[in-house]
């Protein structure tokens, strides 16, 4: 129990991963949520990647940790500049009403 | 040991909390609040396990970019009047249970995953970067950052660029009726066409309005 090994933080990494999961699937509010959500999963990977890093004692997790953290951030700028043109073309980014896309 | 198990408890709960609130907060302003503290505890706990220099690029990367990025897109779309109805819509809700249901399978997965897992015995032989206690992280992560790994770095560097040039691309747009600075025209103008030297004899004025 107080004793915080790499099970822990495995763990941690897990349930944020499936919260991300979770609201990929739950939510109509807007696609910015979703967008969010997958910096969450995004996030339990670092995570992930980060424990086994320091607990094996080894240094290419956190170097990878790095470049996912590049690819989050040129996702999220891409993301939310897609958002918005789609925004200005329709008038609205919620989930059920995005529909132009038949099939 | 105790205050690093106290810490980590305290942490991991104020993560998780703020992921849950993240994907049920009826606003999306609060989403990207709870976006930002999960960001800054997850941060904290990276610190304490010793990742110094992730724990600060996230903060700086995340909250201090990407997060405001969400928060200023989510300001300009006026989203906030377009609520949440996540447990509201009764008449095709199926998808929520099984959306739980999916998700709880995956937690489940990987919990057995991390439950039954071992080291491998060969695997702390091949091992080929370690983490040298006489160096701090930022100093051992720049030696193999800008050494092994530089071909991945300026390739990353190129994703940041592609990406910037794909979001100024997408978002940009031309409007009739507005009046810019044109610098061509600007800068190719003469002096001949510029100014025009009129000889005014005295006594006579000028007729300027020809």
């Amino acid at each position: 129990m107080f004793e915080i090994g790499l099970g822990h933080y495995l763990t941690l990494g897990a349930i944020i991963f499936t919260i991300g999961i979770a609201g990929i699937f739950l939510n109509r509010k807007n696609i910015i949520v979703i967008l969010m959500s997958i910096e969450l999963i995004l996030l339990a990977v670092n995570i992930n990647l980060v424990s086994f890093s320091i607990f094996i004692n080894d240094l290419a997790g956190q170097i990878f940790t790095l470049f996912i953290l590049t690819v989050a951030a040129a996702e999220a700028a891409i993301g939310l500049a897609i958002i918005v043109v789609y925004y200005r073309n329709s008038g609205t980014i919620r989930v059920e009403e995005i529909d132009k896309l038949k099939g | 040991m105790i205050a690093h198990a106290i810490f980590f408890y305290i942490f991991s709960f104020i993560a998780v909390f703020a992921s849950i609130m993240l994907t049920v907060s009826k606003n999306t302003v609060h989403s990207v609040f709870f976006l930002i503290l999960d960001f800054i505890s997850v941060s904290c706990l990276f610190i304490m396990i010793g990742a110094e220099f992730l724990g600060m690029i996230m903060l700086i990367v995340y909250v201090g970019a990407v997060a405001v990025l969400f928060l200023f897109v989510v300001m300009m779309l006026n989203v906030v009047e377009q609520k949440n109805t996540l447990f509201k819509s009764s008449s095709d809700s199926t998808y929520i249970p099984i959306g739980l249901l999916i998700s709880l399978i995956i937690f489940f997965e990987i919990i057995i995953v991390i439950g039954g897992w071992k080291y491998k015995p060969d695997l702390l032989n091949s091992i080929s970067m370690n983490i040298s206690s006489e160096l701090t992280n930022t100093h051992a992560l720049g030696y193999v950052l800008y050494t092994d790994y530089i071909h991945l770095f300026q390739l990353s560097g190129m994703i940041l660029l592609v990406a910037m040039i794909g979001a100024i691309v997408l978002t940009f747009r031309k409007r009739s009726g507005l009046k810019r600075q044109s610098y061509f025209k600007q800068i190719s103008r003469e002096r001949a066409e510029g100014v025009d030297l009129i000889h005014v004899e005295s006594k006579k004025g000028v007729k300027i309005d020809v």
